[in-house]
């Protein structure tokens, strides 16, 4: 389903379905021109929330982690995904696709860090 | 021009329906495979504890679909259904941003277990630490906007 729903974009739009990418290039001081595809990506994705919460609340799931944590990991995760131009979805899904070697390192880096902090993260708590 | 100009905004509205559909199907895929579950997230993360590798097929089935429709969609058309052309990545070159971004974005994403996408579907849920977390990520979106302007 992710990996239709990002050939879908790609077929009607021609973009790559990151969602950081997608949310960020809405956002100032230089937002893109293109807003009408990426509101309504964006509408669509927060509508499946939406769905999900009234036929299936226990498919999403709240943070293990306490709220502070959790705001600290958004700014992170907001801060990391613009400066490394992608997340979970553009690098990892769409770009080692493409065969990127940029998304083939930001993806093995990510992985990387990702598995430390959640070890170590598991171990302090 | 009133026959051009009504098949132009019934393609501007089929353009943005089919974008709501793409990110529907994207978010119910998360849903359905499990992203939208941090502790999932974080047991598959963490190697240490009991390791959850079922995340990994997830991924792999995703890479695997897109690959073989990215393929099929290049090599059959030169413009997508409502753009001029494809908008690719260009660049090549692996720097510093590109590291330090995907570090920081992976240590986020194993200490809270959520990703942009997953954290949208979750704020949407209602879901308390869903909604912080995207709110979060906003804030650290802008920061990031600012400091690379100067």
């Amino acid at each position: 389903m992710i990996g239709t729903a990002g050939a879908l974009l790609f077929l009607g739009h021609g973009r790559i379905a990151g969602i950081s990418g997608v949310l960020g290039s809405l956002l100032p001081p230089r937002p893109a021109p293109d807003r009408a595809w990426r509101l309504a990506f964006l509408g669509g994705l927060l509508a499946a929330g939406v769905g999900a919460a009234m036929i299936a609340p226990a498919a999403i799931g709240e943070s293990v982690r306490s709220l502070p944590i959790v705001i600290v990991a958004g700014v992170i995760v907001g801060f990391g995904t613009r400066l490394g131009s992608g997340c979970t979805s553009g690098h990892g899904v769409c770009g080692l696709s493409r065969m990127s070697i940029r998304s083939l390192v930001a993806v093995a880096t990510f992985m990387t860090t990702g598995a430390l902090t959640a070890w170590i993260a598991g171990a302090v708590s | 021009m009133t026959v051009v100009a009504t098949r132009g905004r019934r393609h501007d509205a089929l353009s943005v329906v089919v974008a709501a559909v793409a990110g529907a199907l994207f978010g119910a895929g998360l849903i359905v495979s499990g992203m939208a579950q941090p502790a999932r997230v974080i047991g598959f993360l963490d190697v240490s504890r009991g390791w959850d590798p079922s995340l990994a097929f997830v991924m792999g089935g995703a890479v695997v679909i897109y690959a073989l429709a990215f393929r099929w969609i290049r090599r059959g058309r030169t413009a997508p259904w409502f753009d001029g052309r494809f908008h690719l990545p260009t660049r090549a070159d692996i720097d510093g941003s590109l590291l330090a971004g995907a570090a920081l974005f992976g240590i986020g994403w194993g200490l809270g277990g959520l990703c942009p996408g997953p954290g949208l579907v979750a704020a949407a849920s209602g879901a308390t630490t869903g909604m912080a977390f995207v709110a979060a990520m906003v804030v650290g979106m802008l920061l990031q906007h600012l400091s690379a302007r100067r």
